[in-house]
């Protein structure tokens, strides 16, 4: 039988779907909630200046640029999957679609965060 | 029977190919005591009201996996569910879901047959052992790796429970999968890299979803929905590994 490349997809949706489970709630709570209430942070905590030091740090890009492709395999995975529960036959197009979404996010986090600098 | 027994609506699917169009639903009147299982309820009405019914038993004690069916639209095993459960609500008997119907109850299984000599379903040895060379010895350990998955009766129950066998037969399932873990995880075998190949395939561990109502309805215990996670780890090392120079995978 024909070796499957699913592994690669289910290896990404499995790392994205630790890290969300990790931290996507304490994110929610952070960007969500606290800081436009102002809410135990300060409210300009994720003010312009300082999302920008954040991201133009090694760590912060490494970070950013996680949460962002890692959650998107993870969300585009589970998106294309129950498609196929709802009966999608012909299932080529939505498999481009979804994973088409993910790469093209993958992409333009990595592209974003070169072009803001160091 | 005497007129204190009380009395339970079994509705049970019919289809005989040769007078009915499509199946249809027939209702019979059994009465019953408190320790009848559903298949003694349809043995009664083979033996006395209608032996035209169909149906397959043989152990009646959880053993032989012949006597699965839709009891109220869950897979179970007829020998293993109680007429009193039921009362004093009627109870609906139908064929297993996902099967071709053959006659009333009965199910073709050729397809799940089929998988389950595929995979080799035997200890194949490293090589060939002479009586003198004494038996294989095992640790508590490695047999606790095999134990649960070797309970497995090939009822089919987690066939019909499984939305994804439904929507693609080709899907090699949860019960054959267990079994291929069965022994692809026993240390008196060698026969892996030949079953990683079915393991590895779209049709293999990779049309799960992770659904999980295969393992509810094990009536044997047995987890096919870890077997598979098991498995969906185990494939992706391999696939990772068969890009190396001397990669473990073929
Ligand atoms: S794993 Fe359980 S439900 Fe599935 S065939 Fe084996 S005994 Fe039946
Ligand atoms: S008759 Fe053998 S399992 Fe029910």
């Amino acid at each position: 039988m024909k070796r499957s490349n699913a592994p690669i997809f289910w290896t990404l949706f499995g790392a994205g779907g630790m890290l969300s489970a990790l931290i996507g709630p304490m994110l929610v709570l952070i960007t969500g909630i606290a800081v436009p209430l102002g809410f135990l942070l300060p409210a300009d905590l994720m003010s312009y200046p300082h999302m920008l030091k954040f991201a133009q740090h090694w760590a912060g890009k490494a970070f950013t640029f996680a949460v962002v492709s890692l959650f998107l395999w993870h969300g585009v995975h589970r998106i294309f999957h129950s498609l196929h529960d709802l009966g999608l036959k012909t299932a080529t197009g939505a498999k481009l679609t979804c994973y088409g979404v993910a790469l093209l996010g993958t992409a333009l986090a990595a592209y974003s965060l070169l072009v803001i600098g160091f | 029977m005497n007129e204190t027994h009380k009395v339970i609506a079994i509705e049970v699917l019919r289809y005989r190919p040769e007078l009915d169009e499509k199946p249809f639903f027939q209702t019979y009147q059994v009465p019953f005591t408190e320790e009848m299982s559903v298949l003694q309820g349809l043995l009664y009405i083979k033996d006395e009201l209608d032996g035209t019914l169909s149906f397959r038993w043989s152990c009646r004690m959880a053993i032989c996996g012949s006597c699965g069916a839709m009891i109220d639209g869950v897979p179970m095993l007829g020998c293993h569910t109680f007429l009193r459960d039921y009362y004093p609500n009627k109870v609906r008997v139908e064929p297993l879901a996902h099967f071709p119907i053959e006659r009333d109850l009965v199910v073709g299984a050729d397809d799940f047959i089929g998988k389950l000599e595929r995979i080799k379903p035997y200890i194949v040895p490293k090589e060939p052992r002479t009586l003198a060379e004494g038996e294989y010895l095992q640790t508590p350990a490695q047999l606790e790796r095999i134990l649960q998955f070797s309970s497995c009766i090939n009822c089919m129950l987690c066939y019909a429970a499984c939305p994804q066998y439904g929507l693609d037969p080709a899907f090699i399932g949860p019960g054959v999968l267990a079994l291929l873990h069965r022994y692809n995880a026993d240390s008196r075998d060698a026969a892996r890299a030949d079953r990683m190949q079915l393991v590895n395939a779209e049709e293999g561990v990779w049309s799960c979803t992770a659904v999980g109502y295969c393992s509810e309805v094990c009536p044997k215990g047995v987890d096919p929905a870890n077997a598979v996670n098991q498995n969906k780890t185990a494939s992706a090392a391999d696939y990772f590994l068969h890009w190396l120079p001397k990669g473990s995978g073929k």
